[in-house]
């Protein structure tokens, strides 16, 4: 469990270091915060973690806030409420803080010499290959579960959507419901 | 690609506006934001262009940190400076953070429900077509691309096939395919 003032700032630490590496999104750390927080300091078991990724992923907003649960879930073992809540913010703090003040600083960077020819390559270069990784999450998380034929309602369900989401401006939390329907009653 | 901005272009009036509208976006995307905010701030608000989150996407992808908070602190910041950045993070994490807090809370006690699986079984496979869905739109961005459709057709579908199905780390991709595509397009531009 976290114990003394040194601790706290070694969790601190480890977050802002993870968020330096975190090309791709936060989620591209999580193998490694699973090995510093459940195998390493055993500060949260294997069901805590998992399941605060899943709910964070089910829930409205960016996902990088399963990492405020983790800290949520350390803090609790460490220092009930209070330390929930110390927890919560820091890891979150440490995830954020040093990749959102080297965002800002590229984009303003960026955007104060967009007239340059190696910054316009870069942004309409990158296009065709952004545009790509977009179509090949929603693949990814299409295919989560595996190829297996048995998946097909799943993926009835992803191309339907992708269909109309592409061609109609429906609005979005529909379909959601819509989904959420469908997978209660079992039927995808 | 990008066109100089029309005198009557909409934009964020404040920077309550732009926390609530970036607020009420979060609490939108179940499964991640990004088609959400494609869908808002592009073909709802049409605070900017096709072309133009592609072009801030493209960056927000290529930081360290999450994508869409990087892009949310881009646009903030694009219009209101250092504060309109920091606003449009706080709409992004204060009231979805709450929520999430509150789902853990009461999450113990429907776990096991199959019903309950199912549904976000179900969230979860639209929230796959939404993202694909988005990149097809976002796709006519392309013609006008400097490069051509067809170089951006290959060089696209290469990194489709690097990522959703060879799976290799996305490092190398943006790495090799990115540089590859920058390269030829910075050739393409030309001296100014």
């Amino acid at each position: 469990m976290v114990g003394g003032g040194l601790d706290w700032l070694a969790f601190f630490g480890h977050f802002l270091m993870l968020s330096l590496l975190s090309i791709g999104g936060a989620i591209t750390t999580a193998p490694d915060m699973h090995r510093y927080l459940v195998q390493e300091q055993g500060w949260l078991t294997d069901p805590q973690f998992t399941s605060s990724v899943a709910i964070a992923q089910a829930a409205p907003g960016p996902n990088v806030l399963f990492v405020a649960l983790l800290g949520w879930n350390v803090g609790m073992g460490a220092g009930g409420w209070a330390g929930a809540g110390a927890g919560l913010v820091l890891a979150l703090a440490g995830i954020l803080l040093p990749s959102t003040t080297l965002t800002y600083l590229a984009a303003s960077w960026g955007h104060r010499n967009r007239e340059l020819r190696a910054v316009r390559a870069f942004k309409q270069g990158m296009a065709p290959i952004v545009i790509a990784l977009l179509v090949a999450t929603g693949w990814i998380l299409a295919t989560s579960g595996g190829y297996r034929l048995s998946q097909w309602p799943l993926w009835a369900v992803t191309l339907a959507t992708t269909l109309i989401v592409w061609r109609t401006r429906v609005h979005l939390l529909w379909l959601l419901g819509i989904g959420a329907v469908l997978g209660w009653f079992g039927l995808v | 690609m990008t066109s100089p901005l029309p005198a009557d272009r909409p934009q964020p009036r404040s920077l309550t506006d732009l926390f609530l509208s970036f607020t009420w976006l979060a609490l939108q995307g179940f499964g991640g934001v990004l088609a959400v905010v494609q869908r808002e701030l592009v073909e709802r608000k049409r605070w900017m262009t096709r072309e133009e989150f592609v072009e801030e996407w493209a960056v927000a992808q290529i930081m360290p940190g999450p994508n869409v908070i990087n892009l949310s602190l881009m646009i903030g910041g694009r219009y209101f400076g250092l504060p309109g950045a920091l606003v449009a993070l706080a709409g992004m994490l204060l009231v979805p953070l709450m929520v999430v807090l509150a789902l853990a809370l009461v999450y113990a006690r429907f776990a096991d429900h199959p019903q309950v699986a199912g549904a976000l079984r179900g969230m979860g496979a639209v929230a796959a077509g939404l993202v694909a869905a988005t990149g097809l739109k976002l796709f006519s961005a392309l013609l006008k691309h400097p490069l051509g459709l067809p170089v951006c057709m290959a060089l696209g579908g290469a990194a489709f096939v690097a990522i959703a199905l060879l799976r290799l780390p996305l490092a190398w991709v943006l790495l090799v395919l990115g540089g590859l595509a920058c390269a030829l397009t910075w050739r393409k531009l030309g001296p100014r």
